[in-house]
């Protein structure tokens, strides 16, 4: 069985997976409630299954998906870490799922100080002064930040601050961030190595830059050894200086973006804490700041007084709200029960996640071209050029191929400024064995590149689709089900 | 080191693979000396498995939660009914533990949830097509106020003062950055006050914001408001309750060029605020302009269907600072429980879920009504949110009925003083007649 049919297809008129209880209150007819001109003439033509056809039907869709859970997943820059089921177990407690985000503060104790110690945690970890919780993910984080760094500088009637320097080597979440909190994005050349060009930065820092935006280690996984430097050189023409925190699994415990100068973080507790990506989604993307920037904080932000914790909403210069309620709180949970799980010992998860980056760039350097040839962080780019030059086997193919071995590839052609980019990144959280095989497959790949060219380059062989036309997506959008 | 399966040996014989003798000589080579931390991180000590789950019970003991106390709790957050295989799904690992399906040859699974997903919004919403969700109903309101902005050119949009006050203040920070005013239309009681609305809604104005239901639970005039907009050239976004699209009509049937929702109604546990799901859906024409991951379908080599992400010549992977939006991750895992659950609840349950909450929010209503001292506060309809106006401050009865193991209504003149000591009460499918006549017992005994 090579395709699922869709869910719509397996529908029969008259078919139930649930009923509910019978009204207990008198009924009275719909039309004498709602108005008839607001009542719904057609129903949603929702699926009509039994339970057992809803439970295969997901469940076969389910076997047709990688994960960390399968097997091996390195995409770079994504912390494909283990996601530990304690803290599954942590979320489902009816204490935190079962707590609405209205009730009175009174009632929802456990919760406030769950959220409030964890901020100081965090803030240990990141040596920021305070941290809000309410973006949902890294790039909501990314806005939230850059607002309130727009709100500072409004604050002070520095008006004329419209401009965000971004490294050529960062995410595009970053340049999209700035672009939509309103400000102009000045790209900045990067060095070879993807650290910050610090002649570039001379010429374009200025009294209209609002903030720089740096991820460290950079995207290349390494760390930019002048990263204070580079702050002082912000603060000194009246930027603040914005450190995108997804790479943070590489750091903890060894250096803090606050003792560096940084003004403002975010974290993605759906990498380095270990809450699990979904799919894409929930991620976690909360945000620490300097003091400086405290009084600019989303709506409320909790605080202790005397034994109590409650919701402070009277902040007058805050930036205002990013999301409904607290941010995505069920994953806070579950990272609240990862930090429980290392306290201090945190900093060997960046211990070992340096180690696996660099014993499988230790073995592959002899096989695939470096991107930069220096001890890596977390995570190492390797690229294809060479191989892609030789015999014509590009990068994606290369990833195609792997899917045959049972593993996710890692990121590919990501950083955009080395060609034929493969960024690894296997975290800690993988054994030697994993590694090992890892390696194998590689270097299997890599001599098979050689020798029956056209057997990489039509991979993947095994997976239930083949490469998909994405062109034809594109250009016919078929983007939902239509019954005939 | 709990989640760490390296050896000793292994570690041993991995640093003499790299060539060196420790990991500190990684670190050394990257991280200047002068910003190591010099001590160890000041966090409490280690916990086993067992540790931790005593500890967060411990802690989270000290919540009322819905489990233990009857919500009549709503505002975009509510105690609808979670059928069993929902949870089944959320904690299948392959579904769980994948990440954005880049690689969709290993990811047809969630890519066809999403295409699913995104086929359900559109029928539910009456729109052509939905993007695959984003962080909450909020945040997707925003989004919709920068998406009428940029097709249209204007620099105003106007919200309904009915809309969820969380949701206009996420609308207004967003706003803020891009330079856009944000004018709010007054009310007239609990509903937007059309003679009003008309006079805001000018040739300059982007587009228009509504909630139907609004939050203080009654439904607006749609229909005539999306006259009014579209006499003016802006374009018209509808946050919608999705239970109640079951019972009322889909906004693509009276006009929105943008619908949006918060989904949590759909499967997903009141999680204290999150994670939840904002759903997007519009008209074709705005295809390359909607924000979001979008899931389409094609064919492979082998000419079988599958699915891929698509048109992303949107997003910022791919446009940098020229994208729609910088969202990258978005909801997954809460728009399969969405999947899952209008699959198992599917055409007939929806509607029985949507009849049930709204027999048992006008039994309530009328019921307190009776009772001296409280009175509906408008007249118009509602569906399973109504505010009443309360004889005393709603904090002080509130804290009455947590003694009976009821958790009260929104107070809502919080944020809407006009209304005096007004409390906003939801009652869903899950709320029993004992239960409700409990809470009308209890608001009659107030002290």
């Amino acid at each position: 069985m090579s395709t699922v049919a869709l869910i719509f297809e397996k529908s029969t008129t008259g078919k139930r997976a649930i009923t509910f209880p019978k009204c207990d209150v008198p009924e009275v007819t719909m039309e004498t409630l709602i108005p008839a001109e607001l009542l719904r003439q057609k129903p949603a033509a929702l699926p009509e299954v039994s339970e057992i056809e809803a439970v295969r039907h997901f469940t076969q869709l389910s076997r047709r998906n990688h994960g960390v859970d399968v097997d091996f997943y390195p995409l770079g820059s994504c912390t494909m870490k283990y996601n530990p089921k304690v803290n599954e177990q942590v979320a489902k407690m009816p204490g935190v799922a079962f707590t609405h985000p209205l009730q009175p503060a009174e009632t929802a104790q456990g919760n406030l100080k769950m959220l409030y110690t964890m901020e100081q945690w965090l803030c240990e970890v990141t040596g920021m002064d305070r941290m809000t919780f309410q973006p949902a993910a890294g790039a909501h984080g990314e806005l939230t930040g850059i607002l309130l760094i727009k709100a500072y500088h409004e604050s002070r009637g520095d008006n004329d601050r419209r401009k965000v320097i971004v490294p050529d080597s960062a995410h595009g979440t970053n340049p999209a961030t700035a672009a939509m909190a309103g400000f102009e994005v000045v790209s900045v050349k990067s060095n070879p190595d993807g650290t910050v060009d610090l002649a570039s930065l001379k010429e374009v820092v200025g009294p209209d830059t609002a903030a720089l935006m740096m991820t460290n280690p950079s995207t290349m996984g390494l760390f930019d050894p002048n990263a204070k430097e580079i702050a002082a050189i912000v603060h000194k023409a009246g930027g603040l200086v914005y450190y995108d925190g997804a790479n943070t699994n590489a750091i903890m415990g060894y250096v803090r973006p606050g003792d560096m100068g940084f003004d403002v973080i975010h974290l993605n507790l759906h990498k380095t804490f270990s809450t699990p990506h979904g799919g894409g989604g929930p991620g976690s993307g909360p945000v620490g700041v300097k003091n400086i920037l405290v009084p600019f904080l989303p709506v409320p932000v909790v605080e202790k007084q005397g034994e109590q914790f409650v919701w402070d909403w009277n902040r007058p210069q805050t930036i205002g709200k990013v999301h409904g309620h607290h941010g995505n709180f069920g994953v806070v949970a579950r990272a609240y029960a990862y930090c429980l799980a290392y306290g201090p010992e945190l900093k060997e998860v960046s211990e070992y996640a340096v180690l696996n980056a660099n014993y499988i760039m230790a073995h592959l350097r002899k096989y695939y071209d470096l991107a930069f040839d220096r001890f890596c962080m977390h995570e190492c780019v390797l690229s294809a050029k060479t191989l892609k030059n030789e015999v014509g086997v590009k990068t994606l193919d290369i990833a195609k191929r792997l899917l045959d071995e049972g593993v996710h590839p890692p990121t590919i052609y990501f950083p955009m400024i080395v060609e034929e980019a493969l960024m690894v990144e296997p975290t800690e959280t993988e054994d030697k064995a994993t590694l090992d095989r890892f390696i194998d497959a590689m270097v299997r790949i890599y001599k098979e590149a050689k020798e029956d060219p056209e057997r990489v380059k039509s991979a993947p062989h095994t997976t239930v689709v083949g490469r998909l036309d994405e062109a034809l997506a594109a250009r016919k959008p078929n983007l939902r089900y239509r019954a005939e | 080191m709990r989640y760490i399966p390296i050896t000793q040996a292994d570690k041993a014989a991995m640093l003499r693979d790299i060539g060196v003798s420790s990991t500190e000589e990684l670190f050394a080579a990257n991280i200047p000396a002068d910003v190591r931390l010099p001590r160890p991180l000041n966090l409490p000590p280690a916990l086993t498995e067992m540790e931790i789950l005593t500890h967060v019970r411990d802690l989270t003991k000290a919540n009322a939660d819905l489990t233990e106390y009857t919500c009549f709790l709503g505002g975009g957050a509510y105690d609808h009914y979670i059928p069993s295989a929902v949870d089944t799904f959320l904690s299948r690992g392959e579904f769980l533990t994948a990440y954005t399906p880049y690689q969709p040859e290993i990811s047809q699974g969630v890519l066809q949830v999403i295409y699913e997903y995104q086929s359900m919004v559109c029928e539910l919403t009456g729109m052509d097509l939905s993007n695959a969700s984003m962080y909450d109903g909020a945040s997707a309101m925003a989004e919709a106020a920068g998406m009428v902005v940029a097709q249209t050119g204007r620099k105003k949009v106007v919200i309904a003062a009915s809309v969820h006050p969380n949701f206009r203040r996420v609308v207004k920070t967003y706003m803020h950055g891009i330079g856009v005013e944000v004018i709010e239309a007054p009310l007239d009681h609990c509903e937007l006050d059309l003679n009003k609305l008309e006079a805001l809604i000018t040739d300059e104005v982007a587009g228009f914001i509504v909630q139907q239901p609004n939050f203080l639970g009654h439904v607006e005039q749609v229909r005539a408001i999306e006259q009014m907009v579209h006499a003016k050239g802006g374009l018209y976004v509808v946050c919608a309750d999705p239970i109640s699209l079951a019972l009322l009509e889909a906004p693509g049937n009276y006009g929105a060029d943008i619908v949006v929702a918060e989904g949590q109604s759909l499967g997903n546990a009141p999680s204290f605020g999150g994670p939840y799901l904002g759903m997007m859906a519009t008209r074709e024409k705005f295809a390359r302009r909607i924000p979001g991951r979008i899931v389409g379908g094609t064919v492979d080599t082998r000419g079988q269907r599958s699915f891929v992400l698509t048109l992303q010549a949107r997003e910022q992977h791919i446009r940098r600072e020229k994208a729609t939006s910088n969202i990258c991750s978005n909801q997954a895992l809460n728009a399969l429980a969405a999947t899952v659950y209008l699959t198992l609840v599917g055409k007939e349950g929806l509607r029985e879920v949507a009849c049930l909450c709204a027999q048992k929010a006008h039994y309530a209503a009328a019921q307190i009504a009776r009772l001296p001292g409280y009175k509906i506060a408008c007249k118009s309809a509602f569906f399973k949110e109504f505010t009443v106006n309360c004889p005393q401050p709603v904090d002080q009865i509130n804290r009455q009925l947590l003694g009976k193991r009821i958790l009260g209504g929104i107070p809502s003149s919080v944020d809407y003083p006009h209304l005096n000591n007004a409390m906003t009460i939801a009652v869903t499918e899950k709320r029993t007649k004992a239960e409700i006549d409990a809470l009308v017992a209890a608001l009659g005994e107030v002290k």
